[in-house]
């Protein structure tokens, strides 16, 4: 076994960048993600990388899509509000098919909000954020481990597919620390035959651009585009089960929700209650096999989150409403407790899947 | 199945959170599972300060520990806000230099170590923390030498190794005080 370092969060993150082979950060600083960027100051200098703090999340943003377009992996790291800012940034490395990490510590909102942890910035990140047709590869960790090594996932998929991948965490899991191994395999970077590399005066001028003003050819880009997202939807759902098998009542939490719901589910099988948990990893593409599988046998599905509902949807399309979901949350920063979970799941016993 | 979930409160500057990381640390060398979480807010030197460590046997769930096992308040406010949540049977450590009440529960063991005191006379007056963390090792009945100073070393950057010294006698300190 290597030797596991205790880190928090934040921290797995900036080094698992680095080792990615992510030499340029671009950020500004916002709790509850600064640890990122104070680990970047350190270690970007002594590396032969680029640590920037820019004058503003929108200035973050398109540095990182100056970067990108030269073929290199990039990051930049911000909380809530400043994902607000960096949605026009995403959405034009979207529209020019741009790969990088997005990294979104989430707290409490709307507006400034808080600074404690949430999970309401679902919407924004699984519908895009920004404007017009287009999706990131959304990747919700639940561990310190899990931080670092999806950190790693991102970067590869977002040069895989040519587009923006965004860690999704809060505040508890940027803060916590726990024992991690960073002694993982990185795929380095392909060919980007695309970049912008300087032509040397040996062939035509790349362009990036998000620009197309004619209709006809913009709309076959954003055909193509689809095409390349229904590649991820078929190849990169991820998501874990817990005794889902026989469960009758389901649990759906991603995150710090999955953590504190994966004690009420041991506790419910204590006292005899079927429960089970999916932990969806990738929010999108969202994990639809599992929940539809799952609706075969159970009687409730409960989608568990620190927001006031909205994975929810999701879990109800993806099981087509064959079976009652309900939600148990808590918001603006505050965490749900294992007993509120077990209360619900009980409720849910109690009533035998009657909404 | 055995875990414990600590709770550390006090002000800010006390050392809550560098106590918390030692006994996750020492947790780790003893290959267990642990996890460390602090109250993160708009706080400073002098405002409250709070973290959540588990230590287990299992993978740990949830981070938060909404009732711990083991509280630490090293101040009147920390044991007011959460004297209650501790489990039955569960054990609360107080600074009584700085907390003049009494525990009012007797369902819990409770030990009070003047720890402000007791560093001041001995001249380590910013290591209370670690001198009720000796304490508790030894109410636990877990303080293996060898793993204490291998966690010591690991959160005491070695630009500051003759602090190992100073917090292992700290730590002694606490154990040995009835």
């Amino acid at each position: 076994m290597a030797d596991k370092v205790l880190m928090k969060g934040n921290e797995a993150i900036a080094e698992a960048a680095i080792r990615a082979g992510c030499l340029h950060y671009f950020g500004y600083p916002i709790t509850p993600q600064t640890e990122v960027a104070a680990y970047m100051a350190k270690k970007m200098p002594k590396i032969g990388g680029v640590f920037l703090q820019a004058e503003s999340e929108i200035a973050a943003i398109n540095m990182v899509y100056g970067v990108a377009s030269a073929g290199k992996r990039v990051m930049t790291s911000s909380s809530s509000p400043g994902i607000s800012l960096k949605g026009e940034g995403i959405s034009y490395m979207a529209g020019a098919d741009l790969p990088a990490l997005v990294v979104n510590v989430q707290r409490g909102g709307p507006g400034l909000g808080g600074i404690q942890p949430s999970q309401s910035d679902y919407f924004q990140s699984t519908r895009g954020g920004g404007h017009g047709d287009y999706h990131m590869i959304v990747l919700a960790p639940a561990s310190v481990q899990e931080m670092a090594e999806l950190t790693v996932k991102g970067f590869e998929l977002a040069d895989k597919y040519r587009m923006t991948a965004m860690i999704l965490a809060d505040g508890t899991m940027g803060q916590m620390m726990e024992p991690v191994s960073l002694d993982f395999d990185v795929t380095p970077p392909p060919e980007k035959p695309w970049a912008t590399t300087g032509t040397k005066m040996q062939r035509e001028h790349n362009i990036v651009n998000s620009l197309s003003l004619v209709p006809e050819e913009l709309e076959q880009l954003n055909f193509k585009r689809y095409e390349k997202y229904a590649e991820v939807i078929k190849n990169e759902t991820r998501y874990e089960e817990y005794m889902v098998d026989d469960a009758e009542i389901v649990i759906a939490a991603f995150g710090i929700a999955a953590r504190v719901s994966k004690n009420a589910v041991n506790e419910a099988r204590a006292q005899g209650i079927k429960a089970g948990l999916i932990r969806p990893i990738t929010l999108w593409p969202f994990p639809t096999a599992p929940f539809k599988k799952a609706a075969e046998h159970a009687k409730q599905f409960i989608s568990v989150e620190l927001s006031m509902g909205q994975m929810i949807e999701d879990v109800k399309l993806a099981t087509e409403c064959k079976v009652p979901v309900t939600l148990c949350n808590r918001a603006g920063g505050m965490i749900p407790s294992p007993e509120l979970v077990l209360e619900a799941i009980k409720k849910a016993h109690k009533n035998g899947g009657v909404d | 199945m055995a875990t414990t979930n600590f709770l550390f409160s006090g002000f800010g500057g006390q050392g809550i959170l560098f106590v918390g990381k030692f006994l996750a640390y020492k947790g780790l060398i003893d290959d267990r599972q642990v996890s460390w979480l602090p109250s993160y807010g708009p706080e400073m030197r002098g405002g409250t300060a709070s973290c959540s460590v588990i230590v287990s046997d299992d993978p740990v769930g949830s981070p938060i520990v909404s009732n711990p096992d083991v509280l630490v308040a090293m101040n009147l406010p920390s044991l007011d806000k959460y004297e209650n949540a501790v489990v039955p049977g569960g054990m609360i450590f107080a600074d009584s230099t700085l907390i003049e009440r009494k525990v009012m529960r007797d369902d819990v063991k409770v030990y009070y170590i003047p720890a402000t005191r007791l560093a001041s006379e001995n001249n380590i007056p910013t290591l209370a923390n670690m001198i009720i963390c000796g304490k508790i090792l030894k109410a636990l009945d877990d303080f293996n030498e060898e793993s204490v100073k291998a966690a010591l070393g690991k959160v005491i950057s070695a630009k500051h190794a003759d602090m190992l010294d100073v917090n292992l006698k700290a730590m002694q300190i606490g154990a040995d005080y009835e």
